[in-house]
């Protein structure tokens, strides 16, 4: 049973690093902006594919991965700069509204530079090998993305409990105004949320991607959805209810996805069922059953008007 | 502890330019000039020709019935409301194309009527956010933790404890903002406010919801901040025993429009005053 089970959560908890690591540019961003970033998916996928041109001109790994992420990073701030910050004042509607043109942007853009082609993403050695863990084989990423995701978040965390920028960050999510009166540059704050989230989305993609073959423009529309469903389960605005939501998200799914199997070899079932069709709308069915027992999530605040 | 030195009213002067402030500011240039300044909503006057000049350690009170656009001007002085009209002179610099967050750097703080603190921070926190400008590091200092960010960390901390101590608050340090007694949250915001160094600090009703002994105490404490921090000090009260406490010079403000300035003994004479606000309050207190 359990030798059965394994390889499924194993993938799960990896997933569901990958996932934590889109879902925190959500919850970010609508701390600070009450916004949801639709383009942040789009973000994920981009870098992806500066992933795989990169790497087809010929650079070794070591200058690539370091310059996806910090171009990914510049991505996230331009977004912002271009896209939102002239409607600082709009309704949220309306910058709602500009993140799903910047979305399409962005998909519209590869589509053109890629043709609509599958693009082959690279082979990064360090984390594509294979390893055998509790006799369950598997790819080393599956053991890297958790272990880094907690490394990042912990960093993450620290940096917004403990350092100036991350107190800007805490008091312009409460009072724009306030904050402003204090001398904060709520810009400059903004800023660096975006920065943040596209940077840890970078990783998330790189990491992701090890595991499937290709990028394409539609790459991060599913990862992007089910992040943001893993940040509203935990509590849109919270950093930790997001990865807590993501790793709960990306193990419910791949358990799912295996189900049948495990089923099957356990003797519940003597043929297939075909279940693991289910394991998106299951993904989204979890998220509508969490809502209505807890209508903000995990960790969510209470809902309360921003002044 | 106060009580003889308020009654030792101080000499007003004035200005060539008719503006009047204390004698002993009269060496230094003024604070803050407000000339002809004011807005319109709509076509509504809400603040209209108000002119203004405070001396460097003055304390004036800006009184008047509600909705006489008292907390407007505390707007158009920080630049959370551009203005329509005049102009605002902070320390000789003009802040018409200023932002928010340049006033703040150019010397203005504020409290709020109605407390905005950072409620689910602790007081400390609190404070440190109106260090921001104080005390400086980047962010990357911050992230990989260079030798920089602990000794500006506790510089911060040190700071704050320090401020927290003028209104003997440095023990409340760690615990919720939010969770204060009322009377404490409106210190914490004076402290806040502080902790950004400012040259003028505008208290909007500091008094509010306090009980007359805390109030007392608060008035005291506002002497003894200007006297330490050598600051100006520009408050909305609705409170008259405070106002004329420690008010060195008054400006009643009605219908967005200034009816009377002066010294408390002016105000408490001026008939017009008496009729627009002080008389109306008679009666409704009957």
């Amino acid at each position: 049973m359990w030798n059965t089970v394994f390889p499924y959560l194993l993938s799960g908890i990896s997933v569901g690093g990958q996932y934590a690591l889109i879902a925190i540019g959500y919850t970010m961003v609508y701390g600070i902006l009450r916004l949801i970033n639709f383009a942040h998916g789009d973000v994920f996928m981009v870098a992806g594919i500066i992933m795989v041109y990169m790497s087809a001109s010929g650079m070794p790994l070591w200058v690539t991965i370091p310059l996806v992420l910090i171009l990914t990073a510049l991505i996230g701030f331009v977004i912002e700069r271009v896209a939102y910050k002239p409607l600082r004042s709009a309704p949220r509607m309306s910058v709602m509204i500009s993140a799903i043109g910047v979305s399409y942007t962005l998909q519209n853009l590869v589509l053109y530079v890629t043709g609509g082609l599958n693009k082959t993403y690279p082979t990064i050695p360090l984390i594509s090998q294979t390893v055998t863990v509790l006799g369950a084989k598997t790819k080393a990423v599956t053991l890297v993305t958790p272990v880094l995701t907690l490394v990042l978040v912990l960093l993450l965390v620290t940096l917004i409990n403990k350092t100036k920028i991350g107190m800007a960050m805490r008091a312009v999510s409460k009072d724009f105004e306030t904050s402003q009166l204090m001398g904060i540059k709520i810009n400059s704050v903004i800023s660096a949320t975006f920065v943040i989230g596209s940077f840890l989305a970078g990783v998330g993609s790189v990491l992701y991607f090890t595991n499937y073959p290709t990028v394409i423009q539609t790459s991060g529309a599913m990862p992007g959805l089910k992040a943001f469903v893993a940040a509203v389960f935990g509590g849109i605005g919270s950093i930790p209810g997001a990865v807590i939501g993501a790793f709960i998200i990306g193990i419910m799914e791949n358990i799912i996805k295996g189900l049948d199997v495990i089923l099957f070899k356990s003797g519940v079932i003597s043929a297939p069922l075909g279940l693991s069709t289910f394991s998106d709308a299951f993904t989204f069915a979890l998220l509508i059953v969490i809502l209505i027992v807890k209508p903000t999530g995990l960790f969510g605040e209470k809902a309360t008007d921003k002044v | 502890m106060n009580e003889d030195k308020r009654r030792q009213r101080t000499k007003m002067v004035t200005y060539p330019s008719g503006a009047v402030i204390p004698e002993r500011d009269l060496g230094k240039s003024p604070v803050l000039e407000c000339s002809h300044l004011g807005i319109e909503f709509g076509g509504l006057k809400a603040v209209e020709d108000f002119n203004l000049v405070l001396g460097r350690t003055e304390i004036a009170g800006l009184i008047g019935p509600n909705g006489a656009g008292k907390t407007t001007i505390f707007n158009l002085l920080t630049k959370v409301y551009q203005p329509t009209h005049g102009s605002v002179l902070i320390d000789g610099l003009d802040t018409q194309s200023m932002t928010v967050v340049d006033v703040s750097k150019a010397g203005v703080a504020r409290t709020f009527q109605n407390i905005r603190l950072f409620g689910n921070m602790s007081v400390e926190d609190n404070v440190r956010i109106g260090l921001h400008n104080q005390i400086k590091y980047d962010m990357f200092t911050g992230i990989f933790r260079l030798p920089r960010y602990f000794s500006r960390e506790k510089q911060q901390h040190e700071k704050a404890m320090e401020l927290l101590d003028i209104f003997n608050m440095a023990d409340l340090a760690d615990a919720k903002a939010g969770s204060l007694p009322y009377g404490a949250q409106r210190r914490l915001e004076i402290v806040r406010a502080l902790a950004t160094n400012p040259k003028l600090l505008l208290l909007d009703e500091p008094a509010a919801g306090m009980n007359p002994h805390e109030t007392e105490e608060l008035m005291d404490n506002i002497l003894r901040i200007r006297d330490s921090f050598q600051i100006a000090v520009l408050l909305i009260e609705h409170d008259m025993n405070l106002v004329m406490g420690i008010c060195e010079g008054i400006c009643v403000l009605n219908f967005g429009r200034v009816i009377a300035k002066g010294t408390p003994e002016e105000i408490q004479s001026n008939p017009v005053v008496i009729e627009a606000y002080l008389g109306k309050k008679k009666e409704a207190g009957q």
